[in-house]
């Protein structure tokens, strides 16, 4: 989920940021999750065959610079925004797996004019339990070891996603890419963790057809979760994939690719 | 040489107890109020018998831990501070990264130290990574927030006059106006903990006290960095009472006395180190590039505090761990520890450890004080001059 740089750099409001750019048609926005993505994602594969896909890594992920000053989701929205802005992108779809599930649906509260659809996959943000319940697993307090058994169903599906965490027989350029994304999500996501108190209470705002896709062994956020938050929108639905975790979109590439194209093929009620 | 007596105050008597992680996660049924009680009494009472046996005082805090149930230095301190009557008071440290407010930080430094009549010294520290976990301050560009915290302390310490008001990255001040002012004027002494050369550095800059801590062989690389670059930046050689060392210590009247001695202090360095994976480094507590070239290597820090399996006493000396003899071995392993660094002006002793029982702890300190201190004293003099002298 890590190990190769994607094929482009581009300077977006001022910095440096590596990105893949594939594929003809309506534009879409891939966020990627807190581990990364290879430039052979098998979703951003299927997508591109119908879409323009656009997929950076966030500032502080893989190769993206993150200076100082960004250190929060709300300066990777306005980072969002300047991307969208500066490649005119409209009548957008945008597509965010866990952490980027967060940032697709905190992007959409600031306004959905230039967003057609939006797709939260096993996505991460909002808080819906009491004050002594969790929702999301605390990641933080996790090893590396546990990665492979907790972020996927099939572990051993995770251990080939994260290189048999063989980080001795990789490059020093590829650990430091892994090492990156950790301490970015930790940035961006220590406390409270993975969500935004206030943005449950901003979801009305987005008035575009919103698909939640979950994987039904997600071990990190609950099937249970991605339905209350699928109800939280306008007009949200939900969907599950069977024995897929909470990568699942890579453990079940052609599953979840199928529910997002056929989601985004469909004309919603509200599509006029 | 002076001699700083300290001690973790831990929940020993648990340690059989318990089984796996010795903090964060460890049960706290297994600290019996009752039990802490009285050791926290024991402890406080050893502070103030190695006061008047001429030692100075060394605190520190952790939280959560069997290993250490001072949750929080300045609270030891404060106690201290009335209940001593010479021995310097060295909180080392303040957590700075873990605390949400420096100002109230430095309120208690200037308290404590009014109190004492001026015996204070200050350490702040980045604090241990599994302390994040409880005080839930990120990791993320910890270093950043240590250095705003530290820069915010010293200047409520030392403004005198009208409040001023802070508005930097990770704190903000409206009015800060510290009552009362330090007893030491401008401010009390400076410490830093370092273990690697660019810290060192740093500390030099700011000319502070740098203690490192169990450091062995990665003693002189830290002592050479901080003195060349204090040299560079005061124009003269840093004063040997810069450098300061922790090690634990145990001294007895024979063979036997010192083996005893050392059997009972030894679980020490086997619970210590016992951290839940998950927290012995969060990302961000360690900067990116050295925790690719960690994962890279696949070392991921030193193991069994840089000691071969098995050490023997003399393993333990030269490895700047554990020094441990009659008062003529320990006078030896201590000097010959010192030259090899280059020079330790101050020795912080960590003289409890493990199940050393009261009378023992005393009287280790009481013949460290008689038998060892002295020589030790003029061993640091002559050195001294040996630098100011080198200089000339």
């Amino acid at each position: 989920m890590f190990i190769t740089p994607l094929p482009e750099t581009k300077i977006v409001a001022g910095q440096q940021v590596e990105l893949l750019i594939r594929g003809e048609g309506q534009n879409l926005l891939f966020l990627h999750a807190g581990h990364g993505f290879e430039p052979d994602d098998p979703l951003v594969a299927a997508l591109s065959r119908h879409y323009r896909v656009y997929a950076p890594s966030h500032p502080g992920f893989g190769a993206s610079d993150r200076p100082d000053h960004l250190n929060s989701v709300e300066d990777l929205v306005f980072f969002y925004l300047d991307l969208i802005e500066q490649f005119d992108l409209r009548d957008l779809i945008v597509v965010g797996v866990s952490f980027g599930g967060w940032l697709a649906a905190e992007l959409a509260t600031r306004g959905t004019g230039r967003i057609a659809k939006l797709v939260l996959i096993d996505a991460v943000g909002v808080k819906f339990s009491g004050r002594e319940t969790r929702d999301i697993v605390d990641i933080f307090a996790t090893t590396i070891e546990q990665i492979p058994g907790l972020f996927f169903h099939d572990e051993q599906i995770g251990m080939r996603q994260f290189g048999g965490l063989d980080f001795k027989a990789m490059s020093l350029a590829s650990t430091t890419r892994f090492a990156r994304n950790r301490e970015s999500i930790l940035l961006f996501g220590w406390s409270p963790t993975l969500y935004n108190p206030k943005l449950l209470r901003r979801l009305y705002r987005v008035h575009v057809p919103v698909l939640v896709l979950w994987g039904a062994d997600d071990q990190i956020v609950a099937t249970s979760y991605g339905k209350q938050y699928a109800a939280a929108f306008e007009h949200g639905v939900y969907r599950e994939v069977a024995g897929a975790g909470h990568y699942g979109y890579l453990e079940k590439p052609a599953e979840f690719a199928a529910a997002v194209t056929e989601f985004l093929a469909t004309k919603s009620p509200v599509e006029v | 040489m002076e001699f700083w007596h300290f001690c973790e105050q831990s929940m020993h008597p648990a340690w059989e107890k318990i089984d796996g992680p010795t903090k964060v996660l460890v049960d706290n049924r297994f600290c019996e109020p009752e039990v802490a009680h009285k050791l926290y009494n024991r402890y406080l009472d050893e502070w103030m018998i190695a006061d008047q046996l001429g030692f100075n005082i060394f605190v520190n805090e952790h939280h959560a831990s069997a290993n250490c149930m001072s949750a929080s230095c300045l609270l030891t301190l404060a106690i201290l501070a009335r209940q001593t009557k010479n021995a310097r008071l060295l909180c080392l440290g303040v957590p700075v990264t873990n605390r949400t407010d420096p100002y109230r930080v430095a309120e208690e430094l200037a308290m404590i130290d009014v109190i004492s009549g001026g015996r204070l010294e200050i350490g702040l520290v980045k604090a241990s990574p599994f302390e994040l976990a409880m005080s839930n301050q990120s990791p993320a560009r910890i270093m950043d927030r240590y250095w705003e915290a530290h820069d915010f302390i010293v200047k409520a310490l030392t403004h005198q006059g009208a409040p001023f008001s802070w508005e930097g990255e990770f704190y903000n001040y409206r009015n800060v106006n510290v009552w009362p002012r330090p007893y030491q004027q401008p401010m009390p002494p400076m410490w830093i903990t370092a273990s690697g050369p660019t810290t060192g550095r740093k500390i030099a800059q700011l000319g502070y006290v740098m203690a490192t801590f169990f450091n062995g062989a990665g003693t002189k690389p830290l002592y050479d960095a901080y003195k060349d670059e204090y040299r560079k930046t005061h124009g003269r050689p840093a004063p040997i009472d810069r450098f300061a060392y922790l090690a634990m210590v145990v001294c007895g009247r024979n063979e036997a006395e010192v083996l005893e001695r050392v059997k009972k202090v030894k679980p020490y360095l086997e619970v210590q180190p016992r951290t839940p994976k998950a927290w012995s480094n969060p990302p961000g507590y360690e900067n990116v590039e050295m925790n690719a070239r960690a994962l890279n290597s696949g070392v991921t820090g030193r193991i069994n505090f840089g000691l071969p399996a098995n050490p023997s006493l003399a393993d333990m000396a030269e490895g700047g761990i554990l020094f441990a003899g009659t008062p003529d071995q320990l006078y030896e392993q201590m000097v010959k520890f010192s030259d090899r660094c280059g020079g330790i002006g101050r020795m912080l002793m960590l003289s409890q450890a493990g199940y050393l029982s009261h009378d023992e702890t005393v009287d280790t300190m009481q013949l460290f004080a008689a038998e060892v201190a002295p020589r030790l004293r003029e061993y640091a003099r002559l050195k001294n001059e040996e630098i100011v002298q080198a200089a000339e």
